[in-house]
């Protein structure tokens, strides 16, 4: 599985990272701005070429992945975290709960999530956590919903009622009856959160209002990048071939787990 | 369609509409520090923050805070903008028609093409063009849109020159706008050369808007037909030797429509805040592109106007998409 491939590579860079990278991600270097990569008759002492401050792009690249990659786990963790619970309460009481939790979620969706992630980062200001801590109040809204739907047909189901049956409380049904039975969806949940957390945080960075200037980030370096495209059309366009392989592997990887886990999501491949 | 949906929609959408409102009162209350003197000029003096705190109903207890600001409104009035020094419901009443014909072009080419992709995957599967399509989706699924708008004006912006990259329409058409939709204005004063200007201008912030919608709809399009074509009654259809171009299209098709339109209404929300970053990138005069001005001049009636407006036309959206469905499918309760 391609999906697979692409993140155990994206997790060895973040980890590898500082004995990987020739340079400090931060060095400036007046005296060679803008270097070509080496298959542009570049040196091989940067071998993806330096943005305009001469600093090294491999070594920023690299460095990079660390955000992404801190952003993917953190992000991904709570917002199950949150959505999870969410779910499972609303999908098994039902009722005047489900009700109230599905009409704050609907209010919460009805603010576009890109507009809100820009306003909460505006508020909370830049840095790594904020920009985790934004992106789990956008989203704890998408386990909530497909964890409830999930939960409802589940709840109807015999070894659901045999629990109840002798005499289990709902909270044990919750975590021992029908947690278990969700991994195979949230591990696939998980996956394509992992793809939207980066695409945002690369996004918020672009604009910003991400990690703070001094750690390098794909979306920071592409806004840098986009700066002097016509004079080197490197510096945008390879930390956005990082940000795509990286989102488009974690989709992969979302897409094949859903087909060996659940092979009745095959069909629903669109949710 | 009962009443009784019909009223609990309505209702619904009051609800979000209301819910909204607290949001954006919130979000300026809990920001660290005094909001008036985040706003205040650099150097202004304790008599200036005063009048701050007073113009933007800043002072007494907080829930009358909330019931003057609700007031206001609920008549559209957000205050004077602090950056553009104008009614900030103006500003964006005046730059509101070219998002919304940016955000609807985009919409109805995520619509037509995802269905038409998902139709040929189908008509051709089993062939390297069913293994391309779904290529194509997993890529315009993962990719931000605001990745596929840099990317295009690198392509056909910068190397190819093929199509503008920044504005509605070339600057050498001077003309007071109508509707404020381009697209209609050009029509309506039959300027073709205006028109097809417009057209290009329009066409690659679209295609970037529309490409992750685009894919989801070909994605549920296709595995809804994908499902569709083992069915009896499609089965049947064969038998009876009807081709099987026009079983995918006026049979199966009609049925596979349905969940798609719940898809549109859901991933809608998603479409138009994509248009704040393709805006920008793409200096398309919307209030998309107001939105992170705002944001760097902490210019909160302009952001509280431009959050709201964006809402309500994200719940009003839901609510036709809620009804059509319904319209469109008899089996729907109000549960």
């Amino acid at each position: 599985m391609a999906g697979v491939l692409i993140g155990v590579v994206l997790c060895a860079a973040a980890i590898l990272a500082p004995w990987l990278t020739p340079h400090d991600p931060n060095r400036q270097d007046l005296s060679a701005i803008r270097q070509p990569p080496v298959w542009m008759d570049g040196a091989w002492d940067h071998p993806l070429g330096t943005d305009s401050l001469g600093r090294d792009l491999l070594s920023r690249l690299l460095w990079s992945a660390r955000v992404a990659v801190t952003v993917a786990l953190g992000a991904t963790l709570c917002t199950a975290v949150i959505g999870t619970p969410v779910g499972l309460a609303s999908g098994y009481f039902r009722g005047r709960l489900d009700t109230f939790l599905m009409r704050v979620v609907d209010v919460w969706m009805s603010i576009p999530a890109v507009l809100l992630a820009i306003a909460l980062m505006a508020v909370l200001g830049v840095g790594l956590l904020k920009v985790i801590l934004a992106i789990v109040l956008v989203d704890w809204t998408r386990f909530a919903r497909v964890i409830r739907g999930e939960v409802l047909a589940l709840r109807e189901r015999e070894f659901v009622e045999a629990s109840r049956a002798i005499g289990l409380g709902p909270f044990r049904i919750m975590a021992e009856e029908l947690l278990p039975n969700l991994v195979p969806l949230l591990i696939v949940l998980a996956s394509l959160e992992m793809a939207i957390a980066v695409g945002v945080e690369a996004l918020l960075s672009f604009v910003g209002l991400g990690v703070e200037a001094a750690v390098p980030s794909w979306g920071s370096m592409i806004a840098e990048g986009r700066g002097y495209l016509l004079v080197g059309w490197w510096g945008m366009t390879l930390p956005m071939l990082a940000l795509v392989v990286t989102v488009v592997g974690f989709n992969l990887l979302g897409e094949g787990l859903r087909e060996r886990l659940d092979p009745r999501l095959r069909t629903e491949a669109a949710r | 369609m009962s009443l009784r949906y019909l009223v609990g929609r309505v209702g619904l959408a009051l609800l979000s509409l209301w819910g909204v409102t607290v949001l954006a009162f919130v979000v300026l209350r809990v920001i660290p520090g005094d909001p008036a003197l985040l706003m205040a000029p650099v150097g202004a003096s304790q008599a200036d923050i005063a009048e701050i705190r007073t113009q933007f109903g800043l002072s007494g207890p907080i829930w009358l805070q909330y019931v003057a600001w609700l007031w206001g409104t609920a008549r559209g009035r957000f205050g004077k903008s602090l950056w553009l020094q104008q009614d900030a419901i103006r500003v964006i009443l005046e730059r509101l028609p070219a998002t919304l014909e940016l955000a609807l072009t985009a919409l109805v080419l995520a619509v037509a093409g995802g269905i038409l992709l998902g139709v040929l995957s189908i008509l051709w599967r089993r062939t390297w063009f069913e293994s391309a399509t779904l290529g194509a989706g997993t890529l315009g699924i993962s990719i931000p849109n605001f990745i596929w708008g840099l990317l295009f004006i690198v392509l056909f912006g910068a190397l190819l020159r093929w199509l503008p990259i920044s504005g509605r329409i070339a600057p050498d058409f001077e003309m007071a706008p109508l509707s404020g939709f381009l697209l209609i204005d050009t029509l309506l004063r039959r300027d073709p050369g205006a028109f097809g200007s417009v057209l290009a201008h329009l066409i690659l912030p679209a295609v970037a808007l529309a490409l992750p919608l685009l894919a989801v709809v070909f994605r549920a399009v296709r595995s809804d037909l994908l499902t569709a074509v083992h069915e009896e009654y499609v089965v049947m259809e064969r038998m009876k030797g009807v081709g099987e171009l026009r079983i995918i299209f006026w049979r199966a098709l009609k049925n596979a429509l349905i969940p798609a339109t719940t898809l549109v209404g859901v991933q809608f929300g998603f479409l138009i805040g994509g248009t704040v970053l393709i805006e920008a990138i793409f200096s398309w005069p919307g209030i998309g592109q107001l939105t992170l001005a705002a944001f760097q001049y902490r210019d909160f009636p302009l952001i509280q106007g431009i959050v709201v407006v964006y809402a309500v036309t994200v719940i009003l959206t839901n609510f036709l998409v809620d009804l059509a469905y319904a319209f469109l499918n008899p089996r729907v309760r109000y549960a």
